[in-house]
């Protein structure tokens, strides 16, 4: 996975969800996702890591490791835990520029944005974003 | 519409309801739609949709303005709306009707020139544990701008408010009580009357917020004696971007204007203005005339279906779906009040509502999670991170809530 770009792992995905044949059947697939997502620590999931603007609770926060940034991320909606498990998949183990130069079109491709109401839309949008942030924080050090 | 003659034991000819309703006749996300979101808004029945439609095709005009006969036209269309308003809420008269643009509206009308002009630093407002925001933001505002106390009546674990230390609530201080006649998340119709009686021995004035009544029960102002009240057209069947507030004629003389501008007024120079007279000195600029107008065609559509058989109907789709949701099992009912309308509000056990709720609209099935707009109320009173909400209207079959229950068998196979 480490050696695989953004793209090619986005790529991956829209070719995992082609397979499912109805959204019924994609939301298994996420839902498993999310139920395998790892559980992180208490110390974590306080306020100073929540998300804004999700109508599920999410706390986000990130590691920088050999100049690269692996996530840690959880929630306490099942859904929201799966997207997040893609998220991570796609962006953890990235250095911080190809975080934020991160090409996140297999949201659009897989339909899962268009799938989500606009207010899921726009909680993804703010985990996109808190993510990217936290990249941010460590552009320009070196490993 | 207007044959639906019923008779008490005959039970509703939903089916035949149901075809007035053109929008429920469509598939979301490849199944029927099943629309069980009716405390959030009401879908609109072909008369309304048709007077909307009928008014910009043929009378469209500014009121209370031109001397032009459409614009006459359009002015007594919109008179006549306020008359039917007042007939309906059985208000004294129509100075006493103000268009607003919903329930919202009307508060903050109440909040901003009644409450900003009677409460002053150290006075109290209550109101009740259970309020949509709209009834309680303007009020924490009003009272922070002013340095007065907010007080809450509190709720039981069932859902009910609890009244027994209410009338040590009030004193001299209290300089208005806002109460919730029908809760939207919970359902509970809260004993307004009797609140009302308990605040007048001390002169207390009462606000209802019945948005969430007046599509299930007759609402009487009279009757009830209260205050002011508000509710909005579009939970009525009638159009969003309108409601109504009433208000006593004495307190309305007495407040002053919301906003300003044009309608308002009597006379203006440069240096002042003279203000309309009541209900004008409250509908600054042009209002929305074909809302207005429009939730007369509501008003004629609920009392064509009338609300003995509406109110019977709703009431045998919620112990339907009681009954059902029971024999589910894992499922935990919020809201268990003994007087409630048609809404239900739920958590399956393990699962949260936003997962539940995704679930359910890709079946097709239209509901609500979250808070609902009573944060404190789902978080502080109930520690819950939200709840699913099911709210039956007029045109819900059993058929649907079978649909509910099946799709909730389905999130718990998928989720747990």
């Amino acid at each position: 996975m480490e050696n695989k770009s953004v793209k090619e792992t986005g790529d991956e995905i829209i070719e995992e969800f082609g397979l499912f044949e109805d959204w019924m059947s994609k939301y298994e697939y996420i839902i498993e996702l999310g139920k395998k997502l790892p559980v992180i620590d208490p110390e974590f999931k306080t306020e100073e890591y929540k998300v804004k603007g999700c109508q599920s609770q999410v706390w986000l926060n990130a590691d920088y490791r050999d100049g690269k940034i692996f996530y840690r991320a959880d929630s306490d909606a099942i859904i929201t835990k799966g997207i997040i498990s893609l998220l991570i998949r796609v962006l953890s183990g990235h250095n911080p520029e190809e975080v934020l130069n991160a090409d996140m079109h297999f949201i659009d491709k897989t339909g899962l944005k268009e799938h989500l109401s606009p207010n899921r839309a726009n909680g993804l949008t703010a985990m996109i974003k808190q993510m990217k942030n936290l990249a941010a924080n460590y552009t320009g050090k070196n490993a | 519409m207007k044959t639906l003659n019923l008779h008490k034991d005959v039970s509703f000819d939903v089916q035949k309801l149901r075809e007035e309703f053109p929008i429920l006749n469509q598939s979301v996300n490849g199944n029927p739609l099943v629309y069980l979101d009716n405390a959030a808004t009401t879908q609109k029945p072909l008369s309304v949709i048709n007077s909307i439609d009928n008014y910009y095709r043929t009378i469209n005009s500014n009121v209370h303005r031109g001397l032009h006969t459409l614009s006459e036209r359009a002015t007594e269309a919109y008179e006549a709306s306020r008359e039917k308003i007042r007939d309906f809420i059985n208000a004294g008269n129509t100075n006493e009707i103000v268009f607003v643009r919903g329930t919202t509206e009307g508060i903050n009308l109440v909040a901003a020139t009644f409450g900003r002009t009677s409460v002053n630093e150290g006075d109290e407002i209550i109101v009740t544990g259970m309020e949509h925001h709209s009834n309680l933001v303007p009020w924490q505002n009003l009272c922070r701008e002013k340095n007065a106390n907010l007080k809450f009546i509190p709720v039981s674990d069932e859902g009910e408010l609890i009244l027994d230390g209410f009338e040590n609530m009030l004193s001299e201080r209290t300089k208005l009580v806002s109460v919730v006649y029908v809760s939207n998340s919970l359902g509970t119709i809260n004993p307004v009357k009797r609140i009302i009686e308990t605040a007048h021995k001390y002169n207390v004035p009462v606000m209802i917020d019945a948005a969430q009544a007046v599509s299930h029960m007759k609402t009487d102002v009279r009757d009830l004696d209260c205050d002011f009240l508000a509710f909005s057209g579009h939970k009525i069947y009638g159009p969003t971007g309108i409601g109504i507030l009433y208000g006593k004629e004495n307190f309305l003389e007495k407040m002053p204007p919301y906003q300003f501008g044009g309608e308002m007024i009597k006379s203006v120079s440069y240096e002042k203005t003279v203000y309309n007279e009541l209900p004008y000195k409250f509908e600054a600029g042009t209002p929305n005339i074909s809302g207005s107008i429009s939730i007369g065609a509501a008003i004629d559509f609920i009392k064509s279906s009338g609300y003995d058989n509406l109110y019977r109907h709703e009431q045998e789709l919620l112990a339907y779906a009681n009954e059902k949701f029971n024999s589910l099992g894992g499922i935990r009912i919020i809201g268990t009040a003994k007087e409630k309308t048609s809404v239900i509000s739920f958590v399956l056990e393990g699962i949260h509502p936003y997962d539940t709720g995704t679930i359910l609209d890709n079946l097709g099935i239209a509901v609500r999670t979250g808070f609902h707009c009573t944060q404190p109320l789902i978080e502080q009173r109930y520690k819950l991170p939200g709840t699913v909400r099911a709210s039956f209207a007029v045109y819900n079959t059993k058929q649907e809530i079978d649909m509910l229950a099946e799709g909730l068998k389905k999130v718990k196979n998928m989720m747990l």
